[in-house]
């Protein structure tokens, strides 16, 4: 009798054990093929953020196997100077598509032990064709854009910068995102100065917004 | 030891006054006799736009125009695009007096930056100033008079028993609509949309091809109603049924039964794919434009957006679909009695220490609804400018008279929607304003998108999941803690232990002091009669 009821209670302390665990983290490839509007859980690495800002924090993160962008992550004034590039996240929360940009809404995460910073992919090739969705928020770089024009939101340095580019035959927009890079860093300043006829190499987080819009964070002439 | 006594006497004294400090905020702004033109003055103009660069434009011509006729006046300006910002930034701001001077704002966002202390100044007086107020003779610029102002507009900026603010823009919200696809599904647009024309044509929209494609479309995306905002549109079904939102005196009645009804009737349209909102799937203007979207609710102020030849587009012109837009006021449940939300920025003026400087800034607040910058704004959008003295400007009539006459400043769509709103001036209402007044309109747009989000996940929506709904809406915008007359005073109830506690040593100091001073004059007193 003593042996049932230990065996019993064995049972139910793993069963207990089993469902206070969180649920299991997906792999990229299981993010794409989930459901719009279902629950997602990641286990990824912050590469940048947008500035805090009422307890949301935006983020820019990204694994071995993939790229996801949170947007309005649940987050703590205290907590946001903690998702330095490289810091590993578990993040839950729902997928979702706005103006065509697959993120993560809704989230809330929690800090693990873990590093990783993602090194750019050229995806130059792949400007005009169906596959560059497939890198969809990775950070990434073009190579030998050619500028052809540069316009600040409002007509003034201060807020977004939209910049178009051409590569072969296409013409691309890109921005500088004011909450990712403003105007006091340095590649606003070096996108403020950029003429049309300009070539460049351009790196960033490939955003999408009715087609691809790169969050820019570095240009240099080519 | 009297020594002694003494010093903790006045130290104690001394650290209980130190706990008042900051609680006094500015002294109340009075209106200097005459503008001081000898001194220079610098002022900060925190703006909006609407993510146009022309309208940032029109603000810098203002200001060039402005410093032009004040010299000594010179004025900063820092633009923004989004409402929401422009509050939490004023908002922090005022703790550490840093305000602007000049501010583009809602009422309803003043009414919290009230909860400082002389923060904002009254215009009662300014209005009416003979020198420096509306049409004052010591203004160098003609500007309008306070009966000049549309009397709805300005009653709009009066709260708590003064005037806080000019109104500067008015719009309001209209349904833009793809009338060839209404007409394809067999229905004729209305003159007056109801609510049930709406959801029936959008119904029918969802109809799909054996290849997944819309049988309206012939594309892969097709949500037929999509609404901008979401606050708007419970607040303006509401007030439609006469339903409770909130009072006067800032009780909350948003949570009700025929909330919970209209919460329904979007769970039942989500559901079968016939709606959806801004935050959850983007522009309604890009959706319209690509013939993905057949009932666009957005803005008069959106105009420039809106239709196949739209001046202002955020989709690529492969994208665009030909089609004929229609304009009409939002959807009503009783078409004989239309209403419709009265919105648009209005502006404030902080208070400072230097009440020159205040008045530097209502010089320049005044300026804003001069003609020519009331007619230049509200020509770059569907805005209405907020003076008859502007309205009936032939400018502005020459202006209205060009509908269609091209796809730019007399953008057709743009002209259809600012007429729409001066035909329904009387049909307009506003929310009421009190402190907190902003978070129950932000609770009431995200019943909606909450709804709209559990409907998609598949989560149930019935009187149970509304119920935990409401809860979690009062405990987000803490709507239990919101309410009560600005500038009137409240039952706050019994003091906190900790107050009692200072209270009563400070009690005990003076009764201290009093004690050792009469004992001193005592001591002294008996010394000179032994005398």
């Amino acid at each position: 009798m003593k042996k049932i009821l230990a065996f019993v209670l064995v049972l139910a302390m793993v069963l207990a054990f089993a469902g206070c665990s969180s649920s299991k983290a997906m792999s990229h490839a299981d993010f794409v093929a989930a459901e719009m509007d279902s629950q997602v859980t990641v286990e990824t690495y912050v590469q940048a953020t947008q500035s805090w800002w009422d307890n949301k924090i935006t983020v820019y993160a990204q694994s071995e196997d993939g790229a996801y962008f949170l947007y309005e992550m649940a987050c703590p004034e205290a907590d946001a100077s903690k998702l330095v590039p490289g810091t590993k996240i578990r993040v839950t929360g729902t997928k979702g598509e706005w103006a065509g940009e697959v993120e993560i809404m809704d989230a809330t995460f929690e800090i693990l032990k873990g590093s990783f910073i993602a090194e750019p992919v050229d995806v130059t090739a792949l400007l005009g064709t169906d596959e560059l969705i497939a890198h969809q928020n990775e950070k990434v770089i073009f190579k030998g854009l050619t500028v052809s024009k540069v316009e600040y939101k409002n007509g003034e340095p201060g807020d977004d910068i939209y910049v178009s580019f051409t590569y072969g035959d296409g013409t691309y927009d890109f921005c500088v995102e004011r909450y990712l890079t403003g105007p006091e860093t340095e590649v606003y300043a070096a996108v403020g100065e950029l003429q049309p006829g300009d070539v460049v190499d351009v790196e960033g987080f490939l955003y999408w917004y009715e087609g691809v819009n790169t969050h820019i964070t570095a240009v240099t002439k080519a | 030891m009297k020594k002694a006594v003494c010093l903790m006497l006045v130290l104690t004294l001394l650290i209980s006054l130190s706990g008042c400090h900051g609680t006094r905020g500015l002294k109340a702004f009075e209106i200097p006799e005459v503008f001081d033109t000898s001194r220079a003055y610098e002022i900060t103009f925190w703006a909006k736009n609407d993510t146009n660069v022309v309208q940032a434009d029109i603000y810098r011509q203002t200001i060039r125009d402005f410093q032009a006729l004040y010299p000594n006046i010179t004025v900063n300006m820092r633009l923004y695009t989004d409402y929401s910002r422009i509050y939490n930034d004023v908002i922090t701001n005022i703790a550490t007096n840093t305000t602007p001077n000049v501010c583009i704002t809602y009422p309803d966002h003043i009414a919290t930056y009230l909860t400082g202390v002389n923060t904002v100044v009254p215009l009662d007086q300014l209005l009416v100033d003979q020198s420096y107020g509306l049409g004052g003779r010591e203004v160098r610029f003609e500007s309008p008079t306070r009966e000049e102002i549309v009397p709805q507009f300005l009653e709009e900026c009066s709260f708590a028993g003064h005037y806080y603010a000019l109104p500067f823009m008015r719009s309001t919200e209209s349904c833009y609509i793809n009338k060839t696809y209404v007409e394809k599904l067999g229905y004729e647009v209305p003159e007056v949309l109801t609510w049930d024309f709406v959801w029936e044509v959008s119904e029918a929209a969802t109809a799909k091809n054996a290849d997944g494609t819309f049988q309206v479309n012939g594309q892969k995306v097709m949500i037929p109603f999509i609404y901008k905002s979401t606050d708007n549109m419970m607040i303006q079904q509401l007030h439609q049924l006469g339903a409770g939102y909130s009072t006067g005196a800032g009780e909350v009645r948003l949570f009700n039964d025929t909330t919970k009804e209209l919460l329904y009737t979007v769970a039942e349209h989500v559901k079968s794919g016939a709606f959806s909102t801004f935050k959850i799937s983007s522009y309604p203007a890009n959706f319209l434009n690509a013939g993905q979207c057949i009932f666009a609710v957005d803005s008069t102020a959106g105009a420039t957006w809106m239709g196949s030849h739209a001046p202002l587009l955020d989709i690529s012109k492969e994208q665009l679909v030909e089609f004929e837009t229609a304009v009409r006021p939002v959807p009503q449940f009783d078409p004989a009695n239309p209403s419709m939300i009265s919105q648009g920025p209005s502006v404030c003026v902080f208070n400072k220490e230097d009440p020159q400087e205040v008045l530097a800034s209502w010089l320049f607040t005044q300026y804003l609804l001069s003609n020519d910058v009331q007619i230049a704004y509200s020509c770059t959008e569907g805005y209405v400018p907020v003076t008859t003295k502007a309205q009936q400007d032939p400018a502005y009539q020459d202006y209205l008279s060009r509908e269609g006459e091209d796809e730019e400043e007399h953008y057709s769509v743009k002209l259809q929607a600012v007429k729409l709103l001066l035909s329904h001036l009387d049909d307009t209402f506003v929310t009421p304003v009190f402190n907190g007044s902003a978070s129950v309109r932000s609770a009431s747009g995200q019943l909606i998108e909450e709804t709209v989000k559990a409907v998609r996940r598949k989560q149930p929506v019935n009187e149970q999941s509304i119920q935990e709904l409401y809860g979690k809406m009062r405990s987000l915008y803490r709507l239990d803690q919101v309410g009560g007359n600005l500038g009137e005073k409240a039952e706050l109830g019994a003091l906190p232990a900790t107050s009692v506690v200072l209270l009563a040593t400070l009690g005990l100091c003076w009764i201290g002091i009093g004690a050792y001073s009469a004992t001193e004059w005592y001591k002294k007193k008996n010394g000179q009669d032994r005398k």
